[in-house]
């Protein structure tokens, strides 16, 4: 397994947020991680980016990347992993870029803090803009001069540049419209596919879960419910909480779907 | 201290059989003029619902009448009634030909819609930067009309000055996407609610607080909340409190403009049933504002999708997603993320992004990312025509689109 989380424990105090028994991502593997607000789930998110304790949680388990134990790692270690290793996109893209910076100058700062060189760098992001199907002529433009969606991209392109083995979305798509959250969705499975990538995908959406994930696991206050490949769960939920999820879902009629 | 509603009871579901039940339960005391024939209320949605006879529409009159709530109501989806019903009577709000400028920007450019009285759901769909937002704030006179004429049971509204603005105030009313910008943070919940029934001399002062009361039970929140700030108010109650200040006033109109994109999934799940709920018990006409398709397919007979300020596709909806007549509905339908994998269709992607609304292309606005443009859609702008029974499409091969002409669609390897 290229992550393997085993008894994540993460609170506050004496309030337990996380209590997850078990939840892995393969190489090539795309599971999604789906509850509601409040769940956890971003909880688990930043445990495993090793920043749980910016926001003042205790983690305590095992988080392991290949093998490799992640958290008895100290900060310095971790951000060696972080964003290097375990890269992550959030939901709003426009929030992970400074708007006061060409969009070309934050990639190239991160691929430079994580050893490369400019002409390495200058390589790496036009290559990781290629893959995720944007002209490399962006990277000259600032961010509000660029879409969500188009964001989103460069986000996930920064990812690549640095060969990224595993990405954490977290509701990557909540904030766009339906048909670039398609388009961005397609680059996704193209990844997995084509780059071999793992990818936890984090989301209340569970229509948007069961078109994208091989396997899915049902978070509900801080632990798993349900776990099993993505069709299953969404056709024969074995958990009370996720049939209550998927009917929440709004649906189009059944007669026009025909 | 009590524990509020939302989240406290488990949630009924709307179930898959109430999404594709025929007929909108008339509730007892909305008597209908038109009896529906027997075998209506047993039929399911066809794809087609153009195509069939006229349901039972309320009368005009009706509109304030209180209808009791009946708890089998809130689990049903509301099912769009055909075209016909939506024609025979006049309109509450009739858009003609609205335009609205921000400098060069062509926001809304020509657009025109009907809806009827209540209860009645229109939905605008279409990407950001569509117009639809900019369509409800005009209506609610929030930014004023560059061209064209939004009129409310036949009177101008861009015309009403003093008692008559007022007037129309109250009629008509706006639930915005994010509650948190809509309520004062500094005001208890209460008082938020209270504020517009004074301020429209609604009730008397000293009643205010009660009626307030009233009105968050009525929208599934504990009274008891009224005591407390809007952040000590999850996001859904929240959005609940701002549709309780929006009815206080016994609106005919409401202008939901996406109630349910900022807050979870679940919480999304009881405010739509609630509006299901209002819209029956209340009699409401609204227009419901969101990118999200499924919702429209469970509140909204009728449906317009805009792309860049224009109408490109109206009509009933089921009707509309079921068989699209625009490319751009067919692309917007197919992006659609299913549970179901057997109800997953092939995906049309559009090359590109929507053009910049400053400068739009010539001819059909749509053409440049359009997978069946042809010499003729850059250079002639197609008109909204109607291609079957209360449907409108603004484009020149709509008949092709209809027929199921291939469109270069491909599935996702997924």
């Amino acid at each position: 397994m290229r992550l393997a989380i085993t008894n994540l424990e993460v609170s506050f105090g004496e309030r337990r947020v996380v209590d997850l028994a078990e939840l892995a991502v393969g190489e090539a593997e795309i599971v999604g991680l789906a509850g509601d607000s409040g769940s956890g789930k971003s909880m688990t998110t930043l445990a495993v980016l090793g920043l749980a304790h910016t926001v003042g949680a205790r983690v305590s388990g095992s988080i392991r990347l290949d093998g490799a134990e992640l958290t008895g790692l100290s900060q310095r270690q971790m951000r060696e992993v972080r964003g290097r290793r375990i890269a992550a996109i959030f939901q709003s893209p426009a929030l992970a870029f400074s708007p006061v910076y060409r969009v070309g100058s934050i990639v190239h700062r991160a691929l430079r803090l994580h050893g490369m060189t400019r002409a390495e760098s200058a390589a790496a992001a036009e290559r990781g803009m290629r893959q995720v199907l944007l002209p490399p002529a962006l990277l000259d433009r600032y961010p509000s001069q660029l879409s969500g969606g188009q964001l989103q991209r460069v986000a996930i392109a920064l990812a690549l540049a640095l060969r990224a083995e595993v990405l954490l979305a977290d509701e990557p798509t909540s904030a766009l419209d339906v048909t670039v959250q398609a388009e961005v969705l397609e680059l996704l499975r193209d990844l997995r596919d084509r780059e071999r990538m793992s990818v936890l995908f984090i989301s209340h959406d569970l229509a948007v879960v069961a078109e994208l994930c091989d396997r899915v696991a049902i978070m509900q206050q801080g632990s798993i419910v349900e776990q099993g490949p993505a069709s299953q769960v969404v056709t024969a939920p074995a958990s009370p909480y996720t049939a209550q999820l998927l009917a929440s879902v709004p649906r189009l009629a059944a007669g026009a779907g025909q | 201290m009590t524990p509020p509603p939302e989240g406290a009871g488990p949630a009924t579901p709307p179930t898959p059989e109430g999404a594709a039940r025929a007929v909108t339960p008339e509730p007892e005391g909305a008597a209908p003029v038109v009896t529906p024939r027997p075998g209506d209320a047993a039929r399911p949605v066809t794809p087609e619902p153009e195509e069939t006879a006229p349901a039972a529409t309320p009368r005009p009159g009706d509109v304030t009448q209180a209808v009791a709530f009946r708890p089998e109501d809130a689990t049903r989806a509301v099912t769009p009634r055909p075209e016909e019903a939506a024609r025979a009577v006049p309109p509450l709000l009739e858009v003609t030909d609205l335009a609205v400028r921000f400098g060069p920007v062509r926001a809304v450019d020509g657009v025109s819609l009907r809806l009827a009285a209540g209860p009645f759901g229109l939905g605008l769909v279409g990407e950001s930067g569509s117009g639809k937002s900019t369509i409800g704030r005009a209506v609610v006179r929030l930014v004023a009309a560059a061209g064209g004429q939004i009129r409310f049971e036949g009177k101008d509204v861009a015309a009403m000055r003093g008692p008559a603005l007022k007037r129309y105030r109250r009629a008509a009313q706006i639930v915005f996407q994010d509650p948190d910008n809509s309520l004062d943070p500094r005001m208890r919940i209460g008082a938020s609610v209270a504020e517009p029934l004074i301020a429209h001399r609604i009730v008397a002062r000293r009643l205010a607080a009660g009626r307030a009361r009233e009105l968050l039970a009525e929208v599934g929140l504990d009274p008891e909340l009224a005591g407390r700030y809007p952040h000590q108010l999850s996001g859904g109650q929240r959005q609940r409190v701002a549709i309780a200040r929006a009815l206080s006033v016994q609106p005919r109109l409401l202008v939901l403009d996406e109630p349910t994109s900022a807050i979870d999934v679940k919480a999304q799940a009881r405010i739509l049933r609630l509006i299901a709920d209002l819209r029956a018990g209340r009699n409401l006409a609204y227009l419901l504002i969101t990118h999200n398709l499924g919702i429209v397919s469970e509140l909204c007979e009728q449906t317009a999708v805009l792309y860049l300020g224009r109408v490109v596709e109206s009509g009933p909806t089921s009707g509309l997603l079921g068989v699209p007549a625009h490319p751009y509905t067919q692309a917007l339908r197919s992006a659609v993320p299913e549970i179901d994998p057997a109800a997953r269709r092939s995906r049309l992607v559009l090359p590109g992004e929507p053009p910049d609304a400053a400068s739009p292309p010539p001819g059909c606005v749509f053409h440049p990312r359009c997978p069946l443009a042809i010499d003729r859609c850059a250079t002639e702008v197609p008109a909204l025509r109607e291609v079957r029974p209360g449907r409108q499409v603004a484009c020149h091969r709509a008949e092709e689109v209809l027929a199921g002409v291939k469109m270069g669609a491909r599935r996702s390897s997924g």
